[in-house]
């Protein structure tokens, strides 16, 4: 309990010590992303740390949690629904459709002929699709190309977009799920993999629903704007009788107002998290881990543990997704990479100690801190190292390459943690 | 004529772009299936490994450019390849004595092994990052083509041309070889027998006296050397681009999971399955098919199933298809 304490505080010391030798400003625009790391990381650590799942595709479900954002929260477009969007819609629920049918087609005939009926159906199906599709397409990404281009959204409160991002999350995770769960191992981390680059090269190219590359910018926010809080006498008063400049004071108070929601959900996260971890059903997923033969031989249903544990954790992290999305107010495609959305989330639960949820937190905030940090404190090390060397290449080169020196080291924590304390920094109990 | 015609835009822009992407990852997806193999764990550091080779044989080719040596017509990369295999032989012999081989010793489970090819992976795309810097670099030199489409359609009066160039017949000859070599090793010389033997029961194999280190680090310079090969044939063709390289692992483990994981035999026939389909799903077939049809049924748009931003979704849908139909793939690989 110590041991926890101490680190807790360690992390606050970390970010307190940011915040009074940088500016308070950054400190908690460091905190408000590690909060939503912490988040992640505990969705990831119901998958590996209760189940032992290897899921490599938390980018993609962290993408989708923004796709819901700006298809919750955007404003419709005008004219796109009957410009083509009703014929995309229909042209998805025939896809669905299509694909029931193959299921049932494969379900229900046996020998030579069911792959046969497979691939006609799926062939005729994909042209059938193309042709209601495309038109759809064509008319809607017509509209104001330049300005929109796609269906735009529901136009409902942004906080209602975070829990539709974690089920737009859940669905895929259930469609994956399906088909590499009860396999081996490894073929579940490939499939999800997979996965992760088809959601975010879907989203970088259909624009009339995300406007791939083009950005959605603007998304509406859940906390005031900093330029009307600045143009409000109220609360310009206010802060200039405390002795604060309106303008960084009005980013800080949105930066708080940001943080308020977010330890909310982060509280609400963990107090389920943990009493589902103390409840039988915890008991049972960690007996379900250690030893899936005893447990199926006590009449537990593995594959479908792993199935349900598999698709609340990819939830969460769609939630952490939507609200990454939220705080950025846009969503950019071409910003999601691998090695920032998937392996950075599992360095923080390795790090931080799978299995228990407490320890996931604290490598989401410790884990995030470094690595913003890891930059300016690489820069001037390499500074004062090279500050011997002449002006030339070799100097040269070494500036440019000290931003590339946080994967490094992330690797390096990785490899030794790993080794040294496998169990993390808060061991699970 | 006109099939004629249909078959050499066919050739020029399907069979032989797919033949030379899937001797590419043929040889990545061979090295992933013999760590699978032999060390028994999925290598997720595999795409970096070939990432690491073509920095270092970028460096060498830059080297003897700089000292005037050229390989005539040839890249000059070709010379600088036993420099690239070597430096990466021993960045990946001193990787595995300083990770794994503390998880083989205390047998660890192989997801344990799996999560630290992760940290390496880390390692060395910042290591490649640092190095050699985040942008494309094109490195091919010599001459660019064997066949341009003008000769080909002066020689043969049709109306469409076929063009080689010169890195894909480099890549087929070259991967032919790599490929030939390693059949014939393991197939052939008592040391490549003893590495199937360890692959099959790794207990027996200590019992009859094969060292188990020995194998290991033979393992690991040959999958040096295939990644080596497949990263600078892959620059050669394309270009050399440190975060293309990790994208790869997804047709790489796919053309593995395809042909059957441990089977090298699979490895190869998934690379040249996963390359075709991609290719030729992502193809605008207009060209072909006004050449092949009548007037009449000629189709008015560019007849592309998929257009190629999608080309990773062709290896996914294959690899979920052959998860569902049959887990082990093609060649009946092993499972752990």
């Amino acid at each position: 309990m110590m041991r926890n304490v101490l680190l807790f505080a360690l992390v606050a010391a970390l970010f307190i010590l940011t915040g009074a030798l940088q500016s308070w400003n950054s400190a908690l625009g460091i905190l408000n992303m590690a909060v939503i790391s912490a988040i992640m990381a505990i969705g990831l650590n119901m998958q590996w740390g209760y189940a032992g799942l290897f899921n490599v595709g938390v980018m993609g479900f962290a993408a989708l949690g923004g796709l819901g954002v700006v298809l919750t929260s955007t404003s419709p477009v005008q004219g796109a629904m009957a410009a083509g969007g009703w014929r995309i819609l229909g042209a998805l629920i025939f896809a669905v459709a299509v694909i029931v049918l193959a299921r049932i087609l494969w379900l229900r005939t046996t020998g030579k002929i069911r792959y046969w009926l497979l691939a006609a159906c799926l062939i005729v199906g994909a042209i059938i699709f193309r042709i209601i599709f495309d038109a759809g397409v064509e008319g809607v990404e017509s509209i104001r190309p330049t300005l929109e281009g796609n269906i735009g959204g529901l136009g409902l409160p942004v906080l209602l977009a975070w829990p539709v991002g974690a089920i737009l999350a859940a669905g895929a995770a259930w469609a994956i799920g399906k088909t590499a769960l009860g396999l081996r191992s490894d073929y579940l981390a490939i499939a999800t993999l997979g996965i992760a680059e088809i959601i975010l090269s879907v989203m970088r190219n259909e624009e009339w629903m995300s406007r791939g590359v083009k950005n959605v910018i603007g998304l509406p926010r859940p906390v005031p704007y900093e330029v009307n809080l600045q143009q409000d006498p109220d609360f310009v008063a206010w802060v200039v009788r405390h002795g604060f400049d309106p303008v960084t004071a009005s980013s800080i108070v949105v930066k708080l107002c940001y943080l308020g929601l977010f330890g909310l959900v982060l509280a609400g996260i963990m107090l389920l998290a943990e009493l589902a971890l103390r409840s039988p059903w915890g008991r049972m997923m960690r007996a379900i881990r250690d030893n899936e033969i005893a447990a199926s031989a006590m009449g537990k249903d593995v594959k479908a543990r792993h199935l349900q544990i598999f698709i609340i954790g990819s939830a969460v992290i769609g939630l952490a997704g939507a609200m990454m999305t939220t705080l950025d107010a846009q969503l950019t495609p071409s910003s999601y990479q691998p090695l920032r959305y998937t392996f950075l989330i599992w360095v923080m639960v390795i790090v931080g100690g799978s299995g228990n949820n407490w320890g996931a937190m604290l490598g989401g905030f410790i884990i995030w801190w470094l690595w913003v940090m890891v930059e300016p404190i690489g820069t001037a090390a390499l500074s004062t190292l090279t500050d011997a060397l002449s002006d030339g290449w070799l100097k040269a080169h070494l500036q440019d390459g000290v931003a590339h020196i946080r994967l490094l080291t992330m690797g390096v924590i990785l490899l030794l943690v790993l080794r040294f304390n496998p169990r993390g920094l808060l061991p699970e109990r | 004529m006109d099939f004629l015609n249909a078959m050499v835009v066919l050739a020029n822009f399907v069979v032989i772009p797919a033949l030379a992407y899937g001797a590419q990852l043929a040889l990545g997806a061979l090295g992933v299936t013999l760590v699978y193999g032999l060390l028994r764990f999925s290598n997720f550091a595999h795409g970096d490994t070939m990432a690491f080779g073509t920095m270092v044989t970028i460096l060498a080719t830059w080297g003897l450019q700089a000292a005037g040596i050229g390989f005539g017509p040839l890249p000059t990369a070709l010379l600088a390849l036993p420099v690239g295999i070597a430096g990466t032989a021993l960045f990946a012999l001193a990787t595995d004595r300083a990770v794994y081989r503390f998880y083989r010793k205390n047998r660890a489970a192989p997801i344990i092994m799996t999560m630290a090819s992760l940290g390496v992976m880390f390692v060395m795309n910042g290591v490649v990052r640092f190095v050699i810097g985040v942008d494309d670099i094109s490195f091919a030199d010599g001459e660019r083509f064997l066949v341009t489409a003008r000769d080909f359609r002066d020689a043969t009066g049709l109306d469409e041309g076929l063009a080689i160039r010169m890195t894909q017949i480099i890549t087929l000859v070259v991967a032919g070889v790599a490929m030939a070599l390693l059949f014939w090793f393991l197939n052939r010389t008592r040391t490549g027998k003893s590495m199937r033997a360890f692959a099959d029961n790794e207990d027996l194999a200590r019992l009859s006296g094969i060292n188990p280190e020995r194998v290991v680090r033979l393992t690991w310079i040959i999958v040096a050397a295939l990644a080596t090969t497949a990263g600078v044939l892959y620059g050669l063709d394309k270009s050399f681009k440190a975060f293309t390289y990790f994208q790869l692992l997804l047709p790489i483990f796919a053309a593995a999971v395809v042909g059957g994981l441990g089977s090298p035999l699979g490895a190869v026939a998934g690379g040249f399955l996963i390359a075709f389909s991609e290719v030729g799903i992502t193809y605008a077939w207009k060209k072909v098919a006004t050449y092949v049809l009548p007037e009449a049924l000629a189709p008015d748009g560019l007849a592309q199933l998929l257009s190629t931003d999608y080309k990773f979704a062709v290896s996914f849908a294959l690899l979920v298809l052959v998860l569902l139909v049959r887990p082990t793939g093609l060649f009946r690989g092993k499972s752990v």
